[in-house]
């Protein structure tokens, strides 16, 4: 199982790396949601600053909905989803490729907004130990999830428009837990960061279990 | 706009949609049920 | 529940449902005097505390929505069992009825309580996000696709969004933990009279929840009739062509 997830992930990654997508449209449409924020709130007053979590995971949140269609744009042509389930590769396999694909792509999406919300809000960030882990465990339940929906979605004509209304209710709890324990690492809340770390854990146990469970299913109606 | 005010508003609410939402699901059995013989109308 | 002999009516009644409904509506008049006449205000919250006799049971009715959709999901994923399928869909879209009514009565509750329309607190929240959940499901469930994949389909976005309803429950009653927050409860700890009429709104809601379900269920059955007719008269339709062209074509 982990040696066809590898085969995927890897296959997914090399896509990416020769067609620049993530790079070239999806990373910056992260950078522009920021920009958007700072357009919206007054940014002399210190609020971008104090919602520095709450707008990085946002615009996570949203960059996910993007590599998520696109991991599944992938297999759209050509009748590759066809290839996919004939491959002999196991599905679950196949779901923990392309999640961590999606993962990884996320990962550099945050290391990237991570450097752009000191430049642009002013931010200091601390607590690394808190914002590593919290980043590791939201981004893997988030890529779980996505994934998922992702490939409910992923035949239907109108999946753009119902994978955000599926996803995004669900991973809500990402959103909120994420930024408590971002606001306790920069020392903003007196919650315990690592509580959340455990209930986004969770999330993501749950996920990741449902997707290596229920994705070949998926799989065969998409 | 004093208690009773939104008293009256909620319940007067609640029971318009849920008599405008029977009704609704009543006609449309109504209808349906005419386009199917009556063998296949029930589960049972 | 079939009428007499031999006859189906063409419509979705039946003796149960009646007596079901007739009871249901005995029970709201009993409610509505109870509630708006023989109990007394709250000590603190007034009169406008009588809105808990609608908001708690509608709240109820909705999560017993929820609860039978997953159920009839897991039911259909397990069983394959047509019945359970229609008990799942029916059982969404009347929850998603309730879901909306319980959210318009909790502002409707909140604003003369707390001033706002909208508390944040976990269980309103919580059920904002399973209207979204619910909407997701149904949604999903009217795309056009096969019954089989139709149904397996939505079943899993049952099951998906089952598994999120406590985690999202959780991680918004810890977020607003850290704040002495407003919650739509009585002041007071309710006893007597007021529990009495609670419990029997809550009993004649899920009466009423459940006439709307079976009424509900009836038609998504038919709606599956009509849909599966409609098929067989096309694949008909089409085999009578190849024969005609057969026979025309030596």
């Amino acid at each position: 199982m982990f040696r066809d997830a590898a085969l995927v992930a890897g296959k997914d990654l090399r896509i990416e790396w020769r067609s620049r997508v993530t790079t070239n449209q999806v990373a910056p449409f992260a950078v522009l949601v920021l920009i958007l924020f700072a357009f919206a709130l007054d940014p002399d007053r210190g609020v971008l600053q104090r919602a520095t979590a709450g707008l990085f995971w946002i615009a996570i949140l949203f960059s996910a909905l993007l590599a998520v269609q696109r991991a599944f744009a992938l297999e759209a042509a050509d009748g590759n989803r066809d290839g996919l389930r004939l491959s002999g590769l196991r599905p679950a396999g196949i779901f923990l490729g392309k999640a961590g694909a999606v993962a990884l792509e996320l990962a550099a999406l945050e290391v990237l907004l991570g450097i752009g919300v000191v430049v642009l809000y002013n931010t200091t960030w601390s607590g690394w130990l808190l914002l590593i882990t919290t980043s590791m465990v939201a981004t893997i339940g988030l890529a779980a999830a996505g994934t998922l929906y992702g490939v409910l979605a992923a035949g239907l004509r109108v999946r753009e428009t119902l994978l955000p209304l599926l996803l995004l209710p669900v991973v809500a709890p990402v959103l909120l837990g994420a930024t408590q324990a971002f606001e306790a690492a920069l020392d903003q809340s007196a919650s315990n960061g690592w509580s959340w770390v455990v209930l986004l854990s969770s999330f993501a146990v749950i996920y990741v279990a449902f997707g290596i469970l229920a994705f070949g299913s998926l799989l065969e109606e998409s | 706009m004093n208690a009773w005010g939104y008293v009256t508003v909620g319940y007067v609410l609640v029971f318009v949609v849920l008599f405008a939402y029977a009704v609704h699901v009543l006609v449309k059995g109504r209808t349906l049920s005419k386009q199917v013989p009556p063998e296949n109308r029930r589960w049972m | 529940m079939i009428e007499s002999e031999g006859m189906v009516p063409a419509h979705t009644g039946s003796r149960a449902t009646r007596l079901l409904g007739l009871a249901t509506l005995a029970g709201i008049a009993i409610v509505l005097v109870l509630a708006l006449a023989v109990t007394g205000p709250d000590a603190v919250q007034g009169d406008a505390a009588r809105l808990i006799y609608l908001h708690v049971p509608v709240a109820v009715s909705m999560n017993v929505g929820f609860g039978l959709c997953t159920l009839g999901s897991v039911m259909w994923l397990w069983k394959k069992s047509r019945w359970w399928d229609t008990v799942a869909v029916s059982a969404a879209e009347v929850g998603l009825v309730f879901t909306g009514l319980t959210l318009v009565t909790g502002m409707v509750w909140g604003r003369p309580t707390w001033g706002v329309y909208w508390t944040w607190d976990a269980r309103l929240t919580t059920f904002s996000l399973l209207f979204l959940l619910y909407l997701g499901y149904l949604v999903v469930r009217h795309l056009p696709a096969d019954v089989e994949v139709r149904n397996r389909r939505s079943a899993y976005v049952a099951l998906l969004a089952f598994v999120d309803v406590p985690i999202v429950y959780m991680s918004v009653s810890w977020w607003r933990g850290l704040h002495q927050t407003a919650t739509l409860s009585l002041s007071s700890t309710i006893s007597g009279l007021m529990l009495f009429t609670l419990v029997l709104a809550i009993a004649v809601s899920l009466m009423g929840f459940l006439w709307l379900l079976i009424h509900r269920f009836r038609v998504a059955w038919l709606e599956d009739e009509v849909e599966t007719a409609g098929l067989d008269l096309a694949i008909n339709e089409r085999r009578a062509e190849a024969a005609v062209m057969e026979v025309s074509t030596p």
